[in-house]
């Protein structure tokens, strides 16, 4: 039976009972979500934006869903301590895919600014959540956008009303927790208008070592002159496999950071698709991969420049050791029409050891001719001249290699504006490339 | 501005310089393709058994292939049972004995600049002049012989050479490689067959010219390149084809095989009709060519011009098998109209310190589109291994596109491996600067043009140069408004 069957059958079974515990407006796109999947089936590797990623093989085994929404006795504020020094957040929780609502940040959030369980604001703000939900993350366009679709019972909502700035950055922290192998359907829908200004920091963490399949879908409205920043920093373990796409939306004048960064992991595919809608409109997309042992991240992004005098940056850098596999698909598209769009993206990566892999395809698409577009890509070692200048002065090889590596992906973290996330994840990534990872201090699931 | 518009009507209204047609007699079997065609054809080249095999086996496993359908193309639908597979226009007329030249044949390839009489040949070239589905003429061919040079048809080469040609057909690209290579190795009809021998310098170039001519036909010539240790090859390759409204299908294969330290250019300037300014007919040019580099510090280079053909789909590849092997990718590539291109290369490091160079020159124009798509793989085992790509890509005009696909598969921690491309439009501080000086906007784009080309002009042997540079001034006549 082919990996996709396994999932349309359980919905085809249990269709109310997953309906029963969500909300009608998530249900309200099932149907059609259900027979994406049962005509797309989960693309093979012949499938171009699929090639360095083995979906059947990820989906295959047999995961445990919480479809009966039994709850999870745990306090993530006594479990987790993983804060950023001298960043105060408003921290919130995700518990697998459902929003931990039971204690909340005591500093009030600005007027009008809702976050939340998404299954619960839908009913309480439905027209709002159903002129948006499922409008960029359509079904029929990819197999991940259709089960998560299908078996999605809840998930983030985020609204930013127009004008309105949260100048506190706001944490949401993904937890995996589960006492048999499971699969996690989750689904963020965030809504910034006209003029509103975000910080975002996602987490996402596993906490039991269990083989976890967590699916995420981010649905991200961007209105006029609006601006977001968002980090994602994943830290999880060799038995986590996670699929997440992104879709971003930008109208006039709005602009917006994507930062991606993989610390530890299993198997990460990362689909990210910017469309910029309207003209002066501004995408920034960073990425950083550390990875060894077997680990595999792939990132796959596109931006579609639909609109005049808009500006993308796409810079990404993987270091891998060990038996790691990175891959990078980054395709940027200029419409007839886009003219004045300037497009810059490069890639650079690190292969430390003989058995690490590394796939990197960065493609122009442009139909326009007043552009400047330019990519770059690279695979190579680290500089011997380099070394040898620092051995030269005393330094022994290995701590000359762990500066070059930290000095290599630190112009991706530089590029991050929160300033005491920037100094965590320097000193994260230096820890990472001394073997000592993810290893939190004052987290107690670490101990 | 209304001089300029006057201009570009005109240019518009030029035609395809190389149009014309020839009226011989031509030998045309019937339409169709099937095991009889293929059998037929080989009957008619008088082939060996073991010949005929391997066409019919690639014949069957073409039945079990489908159309690719990956290229960023609007292909036409081919319709394979609609074209003739073999058309010879060297049938004698009545009263005259074969081994003559119909003097029309003769006047068609003075007509394009080629002379069959040695004697009034350029010094250092020698030809192959095929036309349609057979080799017309191969000049100089004893004077090569003196050093131990082969070079002649394939059709003579499999008579005269066959244990040659059998060992090394189909070694580069099998029959199996991809759905034109199979179709081409059932119905190849002529190309070139070269063999250098060990330690030989080839003192002349090698060229061979392709035309095109009887309607309803397609050319699907097979080309041979077997450079021995040592040994040194210089070889060129140019075609045209009259101008026909419907699609002609140009399925070729190029395979090259380079021994140790051996060397061999291979240059095409390629200018197959590109259909009129409403995108109407043109030559598919659907063609596969690989090198394959086994003997240690070979090195081969491909070098390409490419202006003509409706559709382009193609990329010289390089398979770097020998340790310390070298390989480079020149390409220019030039869409104008309604053509379409999608072109590039394949690094694929075996060797050891293998290293490999590619340059690639895209130029969109009215509404075409103009793809690069390369791929470089570094194997687990190709220590030290290099590769430096930069595409570039210049759009004249609103409505064309440009693209860029390289793909990188890096398998090796030694490996180093860099790639750079850049889109944009001619610089306007650059056209002012000429106008300023009295050069008008057309003439500055053809300077500019040739000035962003000239990377890969200057790999170009001399006369194809200059070939080249005229030919890229024409096909971009008209692009400025």
């Amino acid at each position: 039976m082919s990996a996709s069957k396994q999932y349309t059958e359980l919905y085809a079974q249990c269709r109310e009972m997953i309906a029963s515990h969500s909300a009608p407006v998530l249900n309200a796109l099932r149907e059609e979500a259900y027979e994406a999947l049962q005509t797309l089936g989960f693309p093979t590797q012949k499938v171009e934006r699929y090639k360095y990623t083995d979906v059947e093989q990820a989906f295959s085994p047999d995961y445990g869903l919480n479809l009966n929404r039994v709850s999870i006795p745990v306090d993530p504020y006594e479990v987790f301590r993983c804060d950023v020094p001298n960043l105060s957040t408003s921290l919130y929780f995700m518990l697998n895919d459902e929003f931990y609502a039971k204690e909340q940040p005591k500093a009030a959030l600005p007027q009008g600014v809702l976050i939340g369980s998404l299954a619960e604001y839908s009913r309480t703000h439905s027209d709002l959540i159903a002129s948006h939900y499922g409008r960029l993350a359509r079904s029929h366009k990819d197999s991940i956008n259709a089960l998560n679709t299908m078996l999605a019972q809840d998930g983030l909502f985020i609204y930013v009303p127009k004008g309105v700035v949260v100048e506190r950055p706001i944490q949401v922290v993904n937890i995996l927790r589960s006492d048999v192998d499971l699969m996690v359907n989750r689904r963020v829908l965030i809504i910034v208008e006209e003029g509103a200004q975000l910080q975002l920091l996602c987490c996402d963490h596993a906490i039991d070592s269990k083989n976890f399949l967590a699916t995420q879908v981010t649905e991200v409205f961007v209105g006029e002159n609006a601006h977001l920043d968002i980090y994602e920093l994943e830290e999880t373990h060799t038995l986590n496999k996670r699929f997440a796409n992104m879709y971003v939306d930008e109208q006039r004048g709005a602009s917006v950071t994507v930062d991606s960064i993989t610390l530890h992991n299993g198997l990460t595919r990362n689909r990210t698709d910017v469309t910029l809608s309207g003209e002066y409109s501004e995408i920034n997309m960073y990425g950083c991969v550390v990875a060894d042992k077997e680990q595999h991240v792939d990132n796959n992004t596109l931006i579609d420049h639909r609109a005049a005098h808009c500006q993308s940056t796409e810079k990404y850098k993987y270091v891998l050791d060990g038996e790691a596999a990175g891959a990078f698909a980054g395709r940027v598209l200029v419409r007839e029409g886009a003219q004045k769009t300037t497009s810059n993206m490069s890639n650079a990566n690190l292969c430390a050891t003989r058995e690490a892999r590394m796939y990197t395809q960065p493609m122009l698409e442009i139909y326009a001719d007043d552009v400047k577009c330019a990519h770059g890509s690279t695979v190579g070692q680290l500089n011997e001249q380099a070394l040898f200048y620092m051995r030269q002065r005393g330094i022994p090889e290995a701590e000359a290699r762990l500066l070059l590596k930290f000095a290599f992906v630190g112009e991706v973290l530089d590029s991050i504006r929160l300033e005491p996330l920037r100094d965590r994840l320097h000193y994260l990534t230096d820890k990472r490339f001394r073997g000592e990872l993810s290893k939190c201090e004052g987290c107690k699931l670490c101990k | 501005m209304s001089d300029n518009n006057q201009f570009v009507r005109e240019v518009a209204e030029k035609k395809y310089e190389y149009g014309f047609t020839t009226d011989v007699q031509t030998e045309i079997i019937d339409k169709g393709l099937s095991e009889d065609v293929v059998r037929l054809i080989s009957q008619k080249k008088g082939e060996p058994e073991w010949l005929l095999e391997f066409r019919l086996k690639a014949y069957r496993h073409w039945l079990t292939m489908e159309e690719p359908k990956w290229g960023h193309l609007d292909m036409p639908q081919i319709d394979y049972q609609d074209i003739s597979y073999y058309a010879d226009p060297t049938q004698k007329k009545e009263g005259r004995e074969k081994k003559e030249i119909d003097p029309e044949l003769m006047k068609t390839f003075d007509k394009l600049g080629i002379p069959l009489e040695e004697r009034l040949a350029l010094s250092g070239t020698a030809v192959d002049a095929v036309m349609d589905s057979v080799s017309v003429k191969t000049t100089f061919r004893e004077k090569l012989q003196e050093k131990g040079i082969i070079f002649c048809s394939i059709s003579e080469a499999v008579k005269e050479h066959p244990d040659l040609v059998r060992q090394y057909l189909g070694s580069v690209v099998p029959y199996r490689d991809n759905y034109f290579a199979a179709l081409n190795s059932a119905v190849f009809s002529d190309g070139s067959f070269v063999y250098i021998p060990k330690g030989v310098r080839c003192p002349m170039e090698l060229s061979t010219y392709f035309r095109i001519n009887a309607r309803g036909t397609g050319q699907f010539e097979r080309t041979l390149i077997v450079c021995d240790d040592n040994a040194y090859v210089s070889y060129l390759e140019g075609c045209t084809a009259p101008m026909r409204d419907e699609n002609q299908l140009h399925a070729a294969i190029v395979e090259i095989v380079v021994m140790e330290n051996a060397e061999v250019k291979y240059s095409t300037v390629q200018n197959w009709y590109p259909g009129d300014h409403e995108g109407k007919g043109g030559v598919l040019n659907l063609v596969t060519k690989r090198g394959h580099l086994r003997g240690a510090n070979s090195r081969l280079s491909w070098t390409q011009v490419e202006t003509g053909s409706a559709i382009t789909w193609k990329y010289p590849s390089c398979i770097l098998s020998g340790d310390g092997s070298q390989a480079e990718f020149y390409s220019v590539a030039v869409t104008n109209n309604y053509q379409q291109a999608d072109t590039g290369t394949k690094m694929i490091h075996i060797g050891k310190n293998t290293k490999s160079t590619i340059i690639s020159k895209g130029i969109s124009a009215g509404k075409s589109q103009n793809s690069y798509r390369g791929l470089v793989k570094v194997s687990a085992k190709a220590d030290g291994a290099r590769n430096y790509s930069s595409c570039d890509s210049l759009l004249l005009g609103s409505h064309c596109g440009a693209h860029t696909f390289p793909y990188m598969d890096i398998h090796n921690d030694t490996a180093i491996v860099e790639h750079e491309a850049t889109t944009s439009k001619i610089s306007e501080d650059q056209l002012l600067y000429c106008n300023q000086r009295g050069i008008n906007t057309e003439e500055a784009v053809s300077l500019i043009v040739n000035g962003y080309a000239k990377d890969v002009l200057n790999k170009l042997p001399m006369e194809f140069a200059v070939e080249a540079q005229k030919l890229l001034g024409v096909s971009l006549e008209g692009s400025v408004g």
